[in-house]
């Protein structure tokens, strides 16, 4: 009677304002059959690794567009690590310049998904990496 | 499938790791065939946690009003596990679990934890499995668990079952005093808070929720010949001590009227304490917890003896009337429950 869901937390770090991005992937992945936990905007990276362990997801989805995911995405990985989450995949969506692509591929973020990308390739790519 | 094994993460859960907690929420909530050994060792553990449920209708307030309770209850040194239930989809079986996004003030204290729960097509405000989760969080030696229910309309009532306190959350302007002298969701109520209080409205509020008390009282004030005069009602005097039910206006978000309500749950767990309620109480979940799991489980162990074709034979049977439902249950029960 097994009854396993995957499990995925939508979070905005740092202090952009802008969240309709991150509910329009939580509502995609909710409609595919996904449980999301959204913790909206303005968290931190402590605020983000601590919810993630408590709920045990899968997969924590950043969305950001103030352009400081150089800072805030390494800060949440090294928090990952500290708190024994290595298992857990992180996927960035926002405003991303190709060039910071392969830099945060080297962090551990799994994939980074720009403005237009179809939330089934999120969904697909979610599938696969869980 | 487990990472570590069962014995491995409830040792680490005893001794307080977060991650194993949050692990083993997991086993249980997916129902992975390890968590029946992982609870039959956590029970063990079990019964110091006091638990408090916080139902009402969508909108009403009830996450903020569980980060307020819950900074109130830090303050007292208590620590405090939060359940919050969610829907799930009908159609898709997926979740948005947005209680969280209402709690950020509790973020960043080890003295709280909060799991969302996704009410996984259960009717009723709760997940199946939230009633396991709750041990888990009991044994892992939260002093109070806060559970709140998926928004909640007249008939969701499951929250009675799993909390010590219930507590409903209404807020002005949602129903006049028909909706209050209703059966079903107030009806639960061992504490009634009327957030909002802000509201203009919140005076109407109150006095519909309070007439719908008084209607119960047995003893009310009648007006009779211009007289007020009290009348006892027709029901014979109560085993315990009548209990009013207090009602409590908060406003959640800047945390007016929480330690009225903290106090009101107190006074609440003196009273079930006092009375020997809560100990009757604990032995009839007990009791119809049992007998439920029984039911599961033999009807499991039984149908696992029953060869595939015979339901199906049984049914074309029904169907052609050449049996009744009942005798053919009798032909199933002749088969060996399997241990």
């Amino acid at each position: 009677m097994e009854n396993r869901k995957i499990r995925v937390l939508i979070a905005k770090p740092g202090l952009d304002g802008h969240d309709r991005g991150a509910k329009v992937i939580a509502r995609s992945l909710r409609d595919a059959g996904m449980e999301v936990i959204y913790t909206g905007l303005r968290q931190t990276p402590e605020m983000i690794v601590e919810a993630a362990l408590q709920e045990d997801v899968d997969v924590i989805g950043m969305s950001i567009l103030s352009g400081a995911h150089m800072a805030l995405t390494p800060r949440v990985i090294e928090l990952m690590r500290e708190n024994g989450l290595d298992d857990v995949k992180v996927i960035i969506g926002g405003i991303i310049p190709d060039d910071d692509v392969p830099a945060l591929k080297a962090m551990g973020v799994s994939e980074v998904f720009g403005p237009g990308t179809n939330t089934d390739d999120i969904v697909k790519h979610i599938r696969t990496v869980v | 499938m487990l990472k570590t094994s069962p014995e491995t993460l409830v040792s680490q859960l005893l001794a307080g790791n977060r991650r194993a907690l949050a692990r083993t929420i997991t086993a249980v909530e997916n129902e992975i065939p390890e968590s029946v050994e992982i609870l039959k060792t956590l029970y063990l553990h079990t019964g110091h946690a006091y638990t408090v449920g916080i139902t009402g209708a969508p909108g009403t307030g009830k996450s903020c009003l569980v980060t307020s309770l819950t900074q109130h209850l830090r303050k007292q040194n208590k620590t405090v596990g939060i359940i919050a239930v969610d829907p799930t989809s009908p159609f898709t079986g997926g979740a948005v679990l947005g209680d969280r996004f209402r709690m950020r003030d509790l973020a960043g204290d080890h003295g709280v934890f909060i799991r969302s729960m996704a009410s996984r097509g259960q009717l009723g405000g709760l997940a199946r499995t939230t009633y396991d989760v709750m041990r888990v969080m009991d044994a892992a030696g939260f002093d109070i668990i806060i559970i709140e229910t998926v928004g909640a309309g007249q008939n969701e009532i499951e929250i009675v079952k799993a909390a010590d306190t219930t507590i409903v959350v209404e807020a002005p302007g949602l129903g006049d005093d028909i909706q209050a002298i209703k059966a079903g969701i107030l009806e639960i109520a061992d504490i009634l808070v009327v957030n909002k209080a802000d509201s203009p409205l919140v005076q109407n509020t109150v006095r519909a929720l309070k007439a719908m008390l008084d209607l119960g009282h047995r003893q009310r004030v009648v007006a009779h010949h211009g007289q007020l005069m009290a009348q006892m009602d027709s029901t014979g005097a109560p085993e315990y001590d009548f209990r009013e039910v207090p009602i409590i206006q908060t406003v959640a978000i800047n945390g007016q009227g929480i330690p009225d309500l903290a106090d009101a749950i107190d006074s609440h767990r003196t009273y079930l304490a006092a009375s020997g309620i809560h100990q009757d109480r604990q032995r009839a979940r007990l009791q119809s917890e049992l007998i439920a799991r029984l039911r599961e489980t033999l009807l499991k162990n039984l149908l696992a003896g029953v060869p595939d074709d015979q339901i199906e034979g049984l049914v074309e049977q029904l169907m052609t009337r050449d049996t009744d439902p009942m005798s053919a249950v009798h032909t199933l029960l002749n088969y060996q429950v399997q241990k």
